[in-house]
């Protein structure tokens, strides 16, 4: 059989219908909203002949999809190969690209090792560290708001929850827009982070042995899981692993688009300033309106059907979650950025079994820099065009010239 | 149908839901303080811890296994009668149903 970007050609059902656009376009990934709203439009599921792929963007199905980990399943790869018939560049994710009941066992250490309590202990240094940066961005009249304050915020943290002895900034980062990027067809976005792949994963395995993390933090908490037969020692450095992959490069763009919607919405700044208890909800809503996550997929694993159509197995879906989080039936005016919205529900951590085990720390991430930021920050101002950075799987900023004005 | 979240400083709210929503839903719905929800029901994030009230835990059946890891994983102690309220549907023979809810979420 003749794979088609790694999975099997697919002739959907005729009342499928045809949706004929490349939503990885980089002209489509740095302004997706055209493409959202037309995903939405053309039906529940719709067929993309140039992937041969299925997608959902409606928040009903999209919801329904991505969250039945039973007919759609994730050990079959969340991007276009099909891990069934076409070996995946890395050895895939015990966590992310498996299901249960072995994706149970794996998820539970982690939820243990990520929950409210381990995190409330992480607090007093995401503050501290968060007051440190923003005191002295302070001091500038112009900050790059990606590399001074989106990277820099969660490389100091973050490797010190885990407890890594060693630290690569920019690895750390360019780790996960190279995984994130891998989810994706073979486009030149792919096959740079493919380019990049060896160094970088080279360098983030070596940093996940038991010898370069301290006995303090989540990498301890996973390794002595595998000490109490939870797990094998292979699988903790496997899910130390995931840590790197899947919780540095995705705070980082929480953070960026965080800026970017305040710099925008200098409204909800004031909001934010005279209410510092919503850091938090407003977080949830720069998460559903920017959608960090834009898109995984799914493997239809059975025959199946998406809104009464049938899906064949074998069939690749692209749950486009950032369509979702902007849904209009679900959200009535999903273009207004409103801190106060409370939008639970939103896709942006996923749903389901899969849904991100790493939000509590996120959370606790931007809580901490948000609360920090309106206590300091009287204004966030544009200096300066903002950039987006297209990648497979991800929408976060290149570029994000700010003024912060001091109170 | 009624719901009737008891707030740690001891007040009430009561609530109007219907049968299949869950208790999360239902708190979300009326603004219930203190029932944060932030994964949206997905049993990942614990922020939707309740304590079932004494007269009504036999009405509520039993928590899965994942969802007593999850609850392990809670901010405030967990007890017997502890549920994620995500996971709480509401069937007709709960109607008046009181939950508690704990101090911290997060
Ligand atoms: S809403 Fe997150 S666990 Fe219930």
């Amino acid at each position: 059989m003749d794979l088609i970007e790694g999975h099997a050609p697919l002739a959907p059902s005729d009342d499928i219908p045809v949706l004929d656009i490349d939503p990885y376009e980089e002209a489509v990934l740095a302004d997706p909203f055209p493409y959202y709203a037309q995903l939405r439009e053309t039906g529940p599921v719709v067929f993309i002949p140039r992937y041969q792929v299925l997608a959902v963007g409606r928040y009903e199905e999209t919801k329904a999809t991505f969250s039945d980990h039973e007919n759609f399943v994730s050990s079959r790869g969340i991007g276009f190969n099909d891990f069934k018939l076409e070996k995946p560049w890395r050895p895939p994710s015990i966590i992310l690209e498996a299901d249960p009941p072995d994706h149970t066992k794996t998820r539970r250490v982690m939820s243990k090792a990520l929950s409210p309590k381990v995190v409330r202990g992480l607090m007093d240094d995401f503050r501290s560290t968060a007051e440190e940066v923003v005191d002295g961005l302070l001091e500038r009249s112009e900050i790059e708001g990606v590399v001074d304050l989106a990277e820099a915020f969660p490389t100091r943290v973050f490797p010190r929850a885990v407890g890594m002895r060693d630290v690569h900034a920019r690895h750390l980062v360019d780790y996960g827009a190279i995984v994130f990027n891998a989810v994706g067809p073979d486009n030149a976005l792919r096959r740079g982070a493919m380019a990049r792949a060896p160094e970088v994963a080279a360098w983030i395995n070596a940093a996940c042995a038991r010898d370069r993390l301290t006995g303090e933090g989540l990498g301890a908490l996973v390794y002595k899981a595998a000490d109490a037969g939870e797990i094998t020692p292979d699988e903790a450095a496997m899910l130390v692993r995931s840590f790197l992959s899947a919780g540095v490069d995705t705070t980082v763009t929480g953070i960026g688009n965080a800026l970017w919607c305040f710099s925008q919405n200098p409204d909800q700044w004031e909001a934010l300033k005279a209410d510092p208890s919503l850091a938090r909800p407003a977080f949830e809503e720069v998460l559903r309106i920017t959608s960090p996550v834009h898109t995984f997929l799914r493997t239809a694993n059975v025959d199946t059907e998406i809104a009464g159509h049938p899906v064949p197995e074998s069939a690749k879906v692209l749950c486009v979650l950032g369509a979702a989080n902007m849904d209009p039936d679900k959200w009535g005016d999903p273009e207004a950025f409103r801190i106060d919205r409370r939008p639970v529900g939103h896709m942006a951590f996923g749903a389901g079994i899969h849904g991100c085990v790493g939000q509590n720390i996120a959370r606790g991430e931007l809580e901490a820099l948000l609360t920090v930021m309106a206590d300091k920050v009287a204004r966030i101002e544009p200096a300066g065009e903002a950039v987006w950075r297209p990648n497979n799987a991800i929408r976060a900023l290149d570029r994000l010239p700010l003024k912060l004005i001091p109170k | 149908m009624k719901v009737t979240y008891i707030q740690p400083d001891g007040s009430e709210q009561t609530v109007e839901a219907k049968p299949g929503d869950s208790v999360m839903q239902a708190a979300i719905a009326a603004n219930v303080p203190g029932i944060v929800a932030e994964c949206g029901g997905s049993m990942a994030c614990a922020t939707c811890h309740v304590y079932v009230d004494d007269a009504w835990t036999s009405r509520t059946g039993t928590r899965s296994e994942s969802e007593e890891d999850m609850l392990d994983c809670a901010m405030s102690e967990m007890k017997d009668s502890s549920r994620l309220s995500c996971q709480l549907r509401l069937t007709d023979e709960m109607d008046g149903l009181t939950v508690h809810i704990p101090e911290e979420q997060f």
